[in-house]
């Protein structure tokens, strides 16, 4: 026990002697929290919008007014053809053009129809599904309007059936990405900083030569893995609690749910990334090799995590491979907890898996960990 | 020139050497780009949803059928009180419940009109407002049924197109960002392990005292990479094209060409990094914590610049990524050519030459 | 049986692959004897202390080191042992108390023992004005006494040597072994490794490996007049040309 103590007195001096590493472990990781978590988001604003009017008329000049004012689209220019216009979709200038067809105003006194033609860039498909539903509400709206002017006695009363619906979000009513995220972000940046520095570890004493030096001392070989992952263990959940001020002070994220289960459920967690970290560190050579595995996995964990896309729109056989990303289980838990307010038995599953995990990384660690070879 | 010439041989030989990392840096990118090609998706399908049907009437049962015939959702269960709701999604699998008004059938008839709360559970705001919005369009069309013998008057009817993508597939527009991000990290990492590990090994005091300048250890380091990050491009651009299905409407050649300037600025600010870093380890972590995360988000990736707050758009300006996924959408989901592209490439050449020269400067300074 | 050996080596073997590094050496080393393991870079030194030290499993034969079998106590020998590595492994971000305390812990010191024998180690090597100074920052010569002293902090039985004197100026290396005489004296056994071949004049007793083999082993003086040679460095010359 007393030999734990020295190693990871060691440790903690070592981490806070490097002064080079200091800001990278603290400062980057919550400057990003803070910074990059206003990014996220798949609110679309500022849609780049054109238009083509071929009709000229009160009605055509009502219908773009409507647009204008809405906050969705910026309404950035008109264009005389349709080639002009294509060609700055082409230059990605705008992203939805409007072209109001001749006779717009005549088609609709008349024939009480009329066509409008809409073209949206569709790269991001996503967006441009969204994109069509807000050109779609703008028109709508133009349209019941129109009718009331429009409606003369001859013309049909009977009512049509309606459905309405209501939209409720619940938790996040303003459905503000934020809130989604910044739990989310919190997780990646543990995840990353308590991976790096553990998977670098060993490897870097392989590389100077005091791990041969340890190797040669009595001391067994799971008082040396503890007192390595301790420190880095602390680490981990010393950011957990400011990355949770932060979200709470300056993002006003929601803390419904138990802080004490995010507490427990976290520090099994960080417990799963020290430990493939460690293992990484045995199978590797040089810093390097070490870091680059590290990356490999680092990457896929981050966006196979449902953090970014959900994991339920991936095909099945991905669904099954996140099984076994242990940031899929703390985002979920994350989510739950803190935004929904679930309990211990809401999160039993994830918490079983994980604790599992942790079990028979840190297991690997230990065993593959020779001290002679 | 002889020297250079040897000086990259060598640089050669360290990579080919380490095996274990060569096949790394090929094979990482390449179970990438295949494992995210398929998972990153945002489309949805099969999402769990829950019923509370106050009516349990015909008209209800119709809908219900409706909605669970649509390939985007599936029924997990039926709630029985509105007081259940908030457990079920508590459990975290069920992501919307819908709500039936009592009596619908008869208001239907009666006042011809009835009530559906759409409730979805918001915590995830994205997928939250496309279910709403499918069940929507499902409800929509449901309606249009039952008014199809009633002519309506005064419709105005948009005929939408959706252009370089017609099909919405997710992947045209995830791919681009996926072959960006990977060839970034991995172009940038490189180059930035390469230089530090010739600190920490002391044999880049050999380096300094050697007649090669500054300059010609600086492009020495990167050249190596620049052919083994063409190797990766060239995969990446394959597989995108004959797995993914992502078609190339322009030029293959003038993505080739911009590919390479951005493989270029990627491993000039590897080098960058590691001019400024003490040890591999202080280089790596700046490379993985200090540009992974900015480059998937603000990079237009998966979230839209447009979106962000003005600073963000701002400092988006500044990683290369950004400039490349907009060049590389271009080149093979619109068709453009130079002429639609010249201000982004041009930024990319800008940014090229300022991290070489500040990475050649840094160096210079070491020396002194 | 009433043993002086504290180094037992019998047939030792290390193959790794088809390669066979070290090839069946048999040896003994008794308590207080400087013993010298002499060879050529790549001879098998390295390899073969490796062995003895625990961290390196043999092929085949036995070896006994402070009374332990290197297969099945390893662990008991490094109790009883001490080693100094080739790359006089301290660590360069702690100061020279730190790495102290830190491998006294390591051994099962009690602080106070710590507190005693670092205060001890310090004045006798007049590190006083660095002792909080990062081992980083001292020269060659002082990093390799502290680690010398370092591996005899827990008052080992046997203390190993890997090559203890690279790099380092005559002076030091002078100064160096009269702490390696004076460590002998107290009882302590030495191996040490080395391709100095005048430091073989400074041991008990020297073997020389060559390809693996140990192909000399007596007193500096006897293999002098074996081989008819000056000093031990023809005596290396000529078992090398063979």
């Amino acid at each position: 026990m007393k030999t734990i103590g020295y190693i990871i007195q060691k440790e903690f001096k070592q981490i806070f002697r490097n002064k080079g590493m200091l800001p990278i472990i603290f400062i980057l990781p919550l400057l990003q929290l803070i910074i990059l978590s206003n990014a996220a988001t798949f609110e679309i604003k500022n849609i780049k919008f054109a238009y083509i009017n071929n009709d000229h008329s009160s009605n055509s000049r009502a219908l773009l007014d409507a647009f204008e004012a809405s906050t969705y689209f910026n309404v950035l220019n008109n264009y005389s053809s349709e080639n002009q216009a294509s060609e700055a979709m082409l230059n990605g200038k705008v992203d939805v053009i409007l072209e109001i067809p001749s006779h717009f105003e005549r088609d609709l006194q008349k024939e009480k129809y009329a066509k409008l033609g809409i073209t949206i860039n569709a790269i991001d498909g996503a967006a441009a599904g969204v994109e069509s539903v807000y050109v779609n509400q703008i028109v709508q709206r133009f349209n019941k309007n129109i009718k009331v002017d429009l409606m003369q006695f001859s013309d049909a009363q009977v009512q049509p059936i309606t459905i309405e619906t209501i939209p409720l979000f619940w938790y996040n009513q303003t459905l503000n990405y934020k809130t989604f995220m910044v739990p989310g972000i919190l997780v990646l940046l543990v995840t990353m900083i308590t991976l790096f520095l553990s998977g670098m570890n060993i490897v870097r004493e392989k590389e100077i030569g005091t791990l041969e030096q340890i190797n040669v001392t009595p001391i067994k070989k799971s008082q040396f893995v503890i007192g390595k992952l301790f420190p880095f263990w602390i680490i981990g959940l010393g950011l957990l609690t400011v990355g949770l001020i932060i979200a709470k002070l300056i993002f006003n994220v929601p803390m419904i749910g138990s802080l004490a289960l995010m507490y427990f459920y976290t520090s099994i967690y960080i417990l799963v990334v020290l430990g493939i970290g460690l293992f990484i560190s045995n199978f590797t050579e040089t810093q390097q090799q070490a870091m680059f595995i590290a990356w490999f996995f680092t990457v896929i964990f981050i966006l196979m995590s449902g953090l970014f896309t959900p994991i339920e729109s991936m095909p099945k056989w991905a669904q099954t491979i996140t099984e076994f990303n242990p940031i899929k289980y703390f985002v979920e838990v994350m989510r739950m907890v803190m935004l929904k307010g679930s309990g211990f038995m809401d999160i039993l599953p994830q918490l079983s898996k994980t604790l599992l995990y942790a079990v028979i990384m840190n297991g690997l660690a230990v065993w593959s960990y020779k001290k002679i070879n | 020139m002889k020297r250079f010439i040897g000086f990259v041989k060598k640089e050669f030989y360290h990579i080919f050497r380490d095996r274990r990392s060569l096949f790394i840096l090929f094979g990482m990118p390449i179970a990438q780009i295949l494992l995210f090609g398929f998972a990153i998706t945002n489309e949805i399908n099969n999402v769990d949803i829950a019923i509370l049907d106050h009516s349990k009437d015909a008209t209800t049962k119709e809908i219900i059928n409706k909605i669970s015939a649509s390939k985007y959702f599936s029924i997990k269960q039926m709630v029985e009180r509105e007081s259940d709701i908030a457990s079920v999604f508590q459990k975290g699998h069920v992501k919307a419940v819908l709500n039936f008004e009592k009596d619908f059938s008869k208001n239907l008839i009666k006042d011809h009109k009835a009530t559906i709360q759409i409730i979805t559970d918001a915590t995830d705001p994205n997928t939250a407002n496309t279910i709403s919005n499918f069940v929507n369009a499902i409800l929509q069309q449901y309606q249009k049924q039952l008014n199809k013998d009633i002519t309506i008057v005064y419709q105005i009817v948009p005929e939408t197109r959706m252009v370089y993508n017609p099909e919405l597939k997710s992947v045209y527009m995830f791919v681009p960002g996926v072959m960006t991000i990977i060839l970034m990290l991995v172009s940038a990492m490189m180059t930035s392990i390469s230089i530090t590990r010739e600190k920490e090994l002391g044999t880049m005091e050999i380096l300094l005292v050697s007649p090669l300048k500054p300059f010609q250890v600086i492009i020495g380091k990167v050249f190596p990479y620049i052919f083994l990050s063409i190797i990766n491009a060239v995969v990446i651009v394959v597989l995108s094209i004959f797995i993914f299905k992502m078609p190339v409407q322009g030029s293959l050649f003038l993505l080739a060409l911009e590919s390479i300037l951005f493989i270029i600025s990627a491993l000039a600010l590897g080098i960058l990094i590691s001019t400024i870093s003490a040890t591999q380890q202080t280089a790596m972590m700046i490379s993985l914590m200090g540009l992974m995360l900015p480059v998937i988000l603000l990079s237009g990736f998966i979230f839209p610049i447009s979106s962000m707050p003005i600073p963000l758009q701002v400092i988006s300006n500044i990683i290369p990524a950004k400039w490349f996924i907009i060049i590389i959408k271009g080149i093979m989901l619109k068709g453009v050519g130079i002429q639609f592209i010249w201000k982004e490439t041009l930024i990319l050449l800008g940014m090229t030459i300022f991290f070489i020269g500040l990475s050649v400067k840094k160096y210079k300074i070491r020396l002194e | 049986m009433s043993n002086n050996n504290v180094i037992q080596v019998d047939g030792l073997t290390k193959m790794f692959g088809d390669f066979t590094a070290v090839n069946a050496i048999t040896f003994n080393v008794e308590k207080g004897e400087i013993f010298g393991f002499l060879g050529a870079n790549g001879a098998g030194k390295t390899t073969a202390m490796k062995m003895l030290i625990g961290i390196s499993k043999p092929t085949s034969g036995s070896a006994t080191v402070a009374g332990f079998d290197v297969f099945t106590h390893a662990e008991d020998i490094k109790k009883n042992i001490g080693y100094m590595s080739q790359k006089f492994a301290l660590y360069d971000d702690l100061t020279v108390k730190e790495n102290i305390t830190f491998f006294g812990g390591i051994y099962g010191l009690s602080r106070a023992r710590i507190k005693e024998k670092s205060k001890a180690l310090i004045e006798e090597l007049g590190l006083e004005s660095v002792a909080n100074n990062l081992v980083g920052s001292l020269p060659l010569g002082w990093k390799q006494k502290i680690s010398f002293s370092v591996a005899l902090l827990h008052d080992p039985k046997i203390v190993f040597l890997d090559e203890p004197t690279g790099g380092v100026d005559p002076i030091t290396r002078r100064q160096f072994w009269e702490m390696i005489y004076k460590a002998a004296d107290q009882g302590t056994t030495i191996f040490v490794t080395t391709h100095y071949m005048d430091e073989a004049e400074y041991c008990d007793r020297v073997s020389i490996m060559v390809n693996g083999k140990i192909e000399a082993l007596d007193t500096p003086k006897k293999l002098k007049e074996q081989f008819k040679a000056a000093n031990m460095n023809d005596v290396f010359l000529k078992l090398a040309r063979g």
